[in-house]
């Protein structure tokens, strides 16, 4: 089991890093051949890092779109930091000072967590427009976060695991000296589920996260009639 | 059911007690479509005259030109994969909230597109289309796009409100440039783009109408003010060029705002002229999302401004060719500042670095305003109660004056410093949030009034809040396609027609010519 397992977080890892890479490759490569920042927009290259610090931070267009939506995407993401901030304990030692201090907060964050994704969920059931718009990929997908959530939360407050252990398997992996995995079934649902989670990344809805930064009209600065703007492709047609 | 086939009776939905959300409506709007461009129209742009008999072929350009499209622009690209239908934008668009049709929700007008997207260029939608919602393109999905994409003004409204900015027009213009390049282009606006490139305007009005038309404005308002305020064309070495969309020539109250503009430059004591070869501010390659397009009919204004030896570039009441003049004049046709390529600085050292180039009409008027070069009598306004209509593409892709909202604030100043009784809508329908007229974007054309006076809804509820409580009996605005809109929906809810009008009417209305003793 801890082969199966050890193989499957380097598949995963791989998928994840050369998957995601060729993503941010491709949008980054793709020209914006005209200056679209949905305005007012920042007229300087500080006030667009601002602009998306807020919309990375604080969900800044989402807040005024929908105060529903907004807290429980709030609870969820804001969660998974403080969730993952703690989990990186399994991964260093000695564990840095600042991870030390944030365990007590990502302990109760699982909690946010789990329930932002649940009022996510709801909304998919209860509100009409947004069961309209919800596929089933949407659903699976909050299914399998829940479940990571959830299996996390039940080892720690319910049926422990071997956490040491854990932590020699993970740092381990990182040498590539595969050690012994505890058996617990907890704990081989919540590492499939994030592997798998791994896996889809690249090929999912889970893309907003570095799209949100090459969106033209939130990274753009409001400057086209002091600087003229021009992709590679559109220049060609000057030279005709 | 509505359709250009049937003679439908048109009626405004009922105002709402509270703004609150429409229940689903699925296929309400189904049957409201344009009419198809025929061969000549499109052929005239370089575009396939009509569908090819053979789906197959169909399928395959559609599909490879939306291939090209998501190598070309990152907006589509990034937009297509980012949407995790979080539902923020679906009560954001008017046209949804007017008819409750849920592919009017932004998100769904989307995933229109998005499912062929997943279907044929990713991994996912290749081996599991159900379980995406990707999905094969049909005829059946090419119908579909060609109606909502057409019943899409191009507002940005919902981008406002989206976490990752995701742009509906960005989307609905390439789902329209996918139209036309497989030869199943819309009539209105393609027929119009013709006119652009054979006759100089969107109206087909040729030079010496043009000439006569505004001869006959200077004698009427010679008889009106007693001042000999010009209305030139092609006047060579004038300081600037006035650019401004071609109802403004003629159609009511559009001609208004035209009066306004020439008395302020009589006043101020600039030259000016219009140009015959550049006498269309507006551009509506924007809306059909086809660069080339876009990109020729800049071209005009590019040339007639180099040619006319004008130092300043200024555009009138128009909000898509504000957008355009704005955000992609420099782009497109090198009008602005800034460049080092040769294109460009061969225009941009003939323009007077001093102002910013394209200056707005508005932007002319409050300068001129700020350093005390108008004198208004504002009490000529006082049979008005004035509220504003911010034009979407005024207020969500462009920008007025030296600071981000400038575009709020600098046309509701003229308006204070010219009229005594102005009032704003409700925080909510206004600025970054204001509502879309309902005739923007290509769809001002009688076959669509259906869901033109449907997508109205919002502003109009806005609009009887301030009738109501403030008495309000002006709405101006300062976009060519809003005052033919509103002039043909105010009455399905009740008003007059003549209640909206231009900020340069009421400029119009007050300023002191000189003479006046």
């Amino acid at each position: 089991m801890s082969l199966l397992f050890a193989i499957l977080f380097y598949v995963a890892a791989a998928i994840f890093v050369v998957g995601l890479a060729a993503k941010i490759i491709s949008f980054a490569r793709t020209p914006a051949p005209l200056s679209i920042p949905t305005t007012p927009a920042p007229t300087t290259t500080g006030g667009v890092v601002l602009r998306m610090f807020r919309e990375v931070a604080f969900f800044e267009s989402l807040f005024k779109g929908n105060l529903w939506i907004w807290m429980f995407a709030a609870a969820f993401h804001f969660g998974l930091a403080l969730v993952l901030v703690r989990h990186l304990r399994y991964f260093i030692e000695p564990v840095w000072f600042w991870v030390d201090f944030a365990q007590p907060f990502g302990m109760y964050a699982g909690f946010a967590m789990a329930a932002g994704l649940g009022g996510l969920w709801a909304r998919r059931f209860l509100v009409e427009r947004i069961r309209y718009i919800s596929t089933t990929s949407d659903h699976l997908m909050l299914a399998l976060l829940l479940i990571i959530a959830v299996t996390g939360l039940g080892m720690k407050f319910i049926v422990h695991t071997d956490i040491v252990a854990v932590k020699t398997f993970f740092l381990g992996l990182m040498r590539f000296d595969i050690q012994p995995l505890p058996e617990h079934p907890g704990l081989y649902i919540h590492l499939a589920c994030v592997a798998l989670l791994m896996i889809i990344f690249p090929f999912s809805k889970l893309l907003h996260a570095p799209g949100v930064f090459f969106s033209p009209s939130r990274n753009q600065t409001d400057n086209p009639r002091e600087a003229r703007h021009l992709s590679s492709w559109a220049a060609k047609l000057e030279k005709n | 059911m509505a359709g250009p086939d049937s003679k439908p009776v048109i009626t405004a939905p009922a105002f709402r007690d509270y703004p609150s959300i429409p229940a689903l409506q699925p296929g309400a709007t189904e049957g409201v479509r344009c009419y198809v461009a025929n061969e000549k129209i499109q052929e005239a742009l370089g575009f396939p005259g009509k569908l090819a008999d053979n789906w197959q072929e169909t399928h395959d350009k559609a599909i490879g030109r939306m291939g090209e499209l998501l190598d070309k622009y990152r907006s589509l690209r990034v937009y297509m994969d980012a949407c995790v239908h979080c539902g923020s934008c679906t009560d954001k668009c008017h046209y949804f909230i007017g008819t409750g049709d849920p592919k009017n929700m932004p998100v769904a007008r989307q995933d229109l597109m998005r499912s062929v997207y997943r279907r044929y260029f990713t991994p996912a939608g290749k081996l599991f289309p159900n379980l995406v919602g990707a999905r094969d393109l049909t005829r059946e999905v090419l119908d579909e796009w060609y109606t909502y994409y057409w019943q899409c003004s191009e507002c940005r409204r919902c981008s406002v409100f989206c976490p990752y900015g995701i742009d509906t027009a960005e989307i609905t213009m390439a789902g329209r440039e996918i139209l036309d390049h497989v030869g199943y282009g819309q009539k209105y606006s393609n027929e119009i783009i013709g006119k652009v490139h054979k006759i100089g305007n969107n109206l087909g009005l040729p030079g010496p109408a043009l000439i006569d038309t505004l001869t006959g404005l200077e004698e009427d308002v010679k008889e009106e003010t007693g001042c000999d305020v010009r209305y030139p064309v092609d006047e060579q070495g004038a300081e600037v060029l006035l650019v401004t969309p071609s109802a403004d020539f003629f159609a009511e109250p559009h001609i208004e705002s035209t009066i306004g503009y020439g008395k302020v430059f009589h006043a101020a004591g600039i030259s000016w002229t219009f140009s015959s070869k550049a006498s269309e501010a507006g551009n509506f390659g924007m809306f059909i999302g086809n660069y080339d397009q876009l990109r020729k009919i800049a071209l005009r204004v590019r040339e007639a401004a180099l040619e006319l030896g004008v130092k300043r570039i200024v555009v009138g009441e128009c909000g898509h060719a504000w957008r355009v003049a704005y955000a992609f004049w420099n782009t497109l046709a090198g009008i602005g500042a800034g460049a080092n390529d040769p294109f460009a600085v061969e225009l941009q050292k003939q323009l007077d670095p001093r102002y910013k180039q394209p200056t707005h009409i508005c932007e002319l008027t409050w300068d001129l305003i700020q350093q005390g070069r108008l004198k208004f009598d504002k009490s000529a306004n006082d049979h008005r109660r004035i509220t504003f209509h911010d034009s979407c593409n005024v207020a969500r892709a462009s920008r007025m004056g030296d600071y981000p909202g400038g575009q709020f604030d600098i046309p509701r100043n003229i308006i204070k410093a010219v009229a005594n009784n102005f009032v704003d809508m409700a925080p909510e329908t206004i600025h970054e949030k204001t509502f879309c007229c309902g005739g923007g974007g290509g769809v001002l054309t009688d076959e669509l009034l259906d869901i033109r006076v449907k997508g109205a809804l919002p502003r109009m509820e806005a609009l009887k809040r301030v009738v109501d409580d403030h008495d309000v009996n002006f709405m101006a605005t300062i976009c060519a396609i809003c005052k033919a809109q509103f002039t043909k929906v105010l009455p399905y809810y009740g008003y007059k027609s003549g209640m909206v009008g231009g900020v340069h009417q009421l400029v119009s209305t007050a300023i002191q010519l000189g003479n006046e003793q």
